[in-house]
């Protein structure tokens, strides 16, 4: 199997919180890989910096040989790499269809046949007439994806997908994932909802403050120690010797992370 | 479904909570959520009088949910929530804040331009004797000497742990029968994690009923003397913080593999 995506030592702070520190993740071609870990651990910092949200202050991004460290959005998004968002984004004051032309660019006949196209496959065809501001969360979600899929890009980063969701609509986002996947896309998925997941994932990463903790397939994560120490956080009383010094200067930062 | 763990008193716990104690806030089916689905469905749970309750669990569990019902942000679909056998559903926050129950927001909610000392005199907005309000403030200040220290200087200069401290000053304000921290550890470096940690032990040895929400799972139990699980808005484990955070199950409950609970898959 070969890499697809590479992210190598990727170091990011914002202000003095490592919020990416040596991140190294590899996403093989034809998989659907999940990156996971507690609140704050840097997944979707890492998203950002893939798709050139974020720069990143050190380490680089691979697609297959392709340096892509710190390309714009929308030439990550031209090389093949589509991305959806935690809250979604979407023009409300639009209607689904006309969103799915924007992806496309143009309305001519052809694009509107395959927007309809994907918007079937996603399962909200029916909608295409609606103001997408009308659409629910998960329905927003399907037409992010829809979105993307206009673009046919090898990869695809999902942020939260069954984030706020329904149960049946996670199923059925699960199944699209599934499908697309025979078909030949690539995946990498950031995701809460661990049975989810755990489902749907050939591979993990887990990161914890910034950093990669275990990789491995979801049976051999989810009893890994080091995994449970990632979510169950830090035992202060027994890992340190002493409490901080809140008038030590530059003991930590004032700014929300 | 795993049924919680009995309950039983810890003489080791950190906190003074007993089977004897009296519930301040005691909470019955609690069924809330936003639009069309429950986040909470079905939590019971009883803080007791002059301990610390800790509640944890993964993402997604209802803690925030559970925070904003008990404060009235938030009225739930079902159940109760009394303090000392007062209902408090359908209370606004404000009414709800005079009766004793103060929160601490998870993310910084100090005014940065004000100093310290303002901020603090600030939670005690209600209080109209002026001189019951600078008796308070001086009492903060004997719980918290370091932040007298730093009370000319602007909320805003101030560090993350040094502004979770004077969170908590200006929450004791009201002298609350009901201290409820949202997250305090969140973004703080593990030293300074401690220090947070310990000033919740020592409001807590200053007589303070605490119901403390956390991510930090671990530091949270071991501090508490009740902790509870909960998971996809159920309560799925409970009983002292030690044998919450020894019961092996709570490391399936964040990770997934829960019988009974399968999605996709």
């Amino acid at each position: 199997m070969s890499v697809l995506l590479r992210t190598e030592g990727v170091h990011k702070a914002y202000g003095g919180v490592r919020a990416l520190d040596g991140c190294t993740v590899e996403v093989g071609e034809g998989t659907v890989a999940g990156l996971i870990g507690p609140n704050g651990s840097g997944k979707t910092t890492l998203f950002n910096v893939i798709t050139g949200y974020a720069k990143a202050d050190a380490g680089e991004v691979y697609l297959a040989d392709r340096r892509i460290t710190n390309a714009a959005p929308d030439k990550v998004f031209a090389m093949g790499i589509g991305r959806t968002f935690q809250l979604t984004r979407i023009f409300a004051r639009l209607t689904v269809l006309e969103n799915m032309l924007v992806a496309s660019r143009h309305g001519h006949s052809a694009n509107r046949k395959r927007a309809m196209e994907q918007l079937e496959f996603v399962g909200i065809a029916g909608h295409h007439a609606a103001l997408a501001g009308t659409l629910s969360y998960g329905q927003r979600k399907l037409l992010e994806l829809a979105y993307i899929l206009v673009a046919d890009p090898e990869v695809i980063l999902l942020d939260e997908p069954a984030g706020g969701v329904n149960l049946s609509l996670v199923n059925h986002i699960a199944d699209r994932i599934r499908e697309l996947n025979a078909a030949g896309k690539t995946f990498l998925i950031v995701e809460h909802n661990m049975e989810f997941v755990m489902g749907l994932c050939d591979q993990l990463t887990v990161l914890d403050s910034g950093s990669v903790v275990a990789t491995g397939p979801p049976d051999i994560i989810r009893t890994d120690r080091r995994v449970l120490d990632a979510y169950l956080g830090v035992d202060v009383d027994e890992d340190l010797d002493e409490a901080g010094d809140l008038d030590e200067a530059g003991a930590d930062p004032g700014e929300d992370v | 479904m795993t049924g919680p763990v009995p309950e039983t008193p810890d003489p080791a716990a950190g906190s003074a909570t007993s089977t004897t104690a009296r519930s301040v806030l005691t909470i019955e089916g609690l069924v809330a959520g936003y639009g069309g689905g429950d986040v909470l469905r079905g939590v019971s749970l009883e803080v007791a009088e002059g301990g610390i309750t800790c509640v944890v669990g993964p993402n997604g569990a209802g803690k925030s949910t559970l925070m904003a019902s008990i404060s009235g942000l938030l009225r739930p679909r079902l159940g109760s929530i009394t303090l000392d056998g007062e209902n408090l559903v359908g209370k606004s926050p404000r009414q709800i804040l005079r009766l004793g129950v103060v929160q601490v927001p998870q993310n910084h909610s100090l005014f940065r331009d004000m100093t310290v000392r303002e901020n603090i005199e600030l939670g005690g907005y209600i209080i109209t004797d002026r001189s019951l309000t600078a008796r308070r403030v001086d009492s903060v200040f004997d719980l918290f000497p370091q932040i007298a220290g730093w009370a000319g200087s602007k909320a805003g200069s101030l560090s993350g742990g040094q502004q979770r401290l004077v969170e908590f000053a200006r929450a004791l304000m009201l002298e609350p029968r009901l201290l409820m921290l949202d997250e305090p550890s969140m973004g703080l470096a593990p030293k300074i994690v401690r220090t947070v940690f310990d000033a919740i032990r020592q409001m807590n040895s200053g007589g303070s009923t605490i119901l403390l929400v956390e991510q930090n799972a671990r530091a949270g139990l071991r501090l508490s003397g009740h902790g509870v699980v909960m998971e996809s808005g159920r309560v799925r484990l409970s009983g002292t913080g030690r044998e919450v955070l020894e019961n092996p199950e709570i490391g399936a409950l964040y990770l997934g593999g829960v019988p009974g609970e399968r999605q996709a898959g």
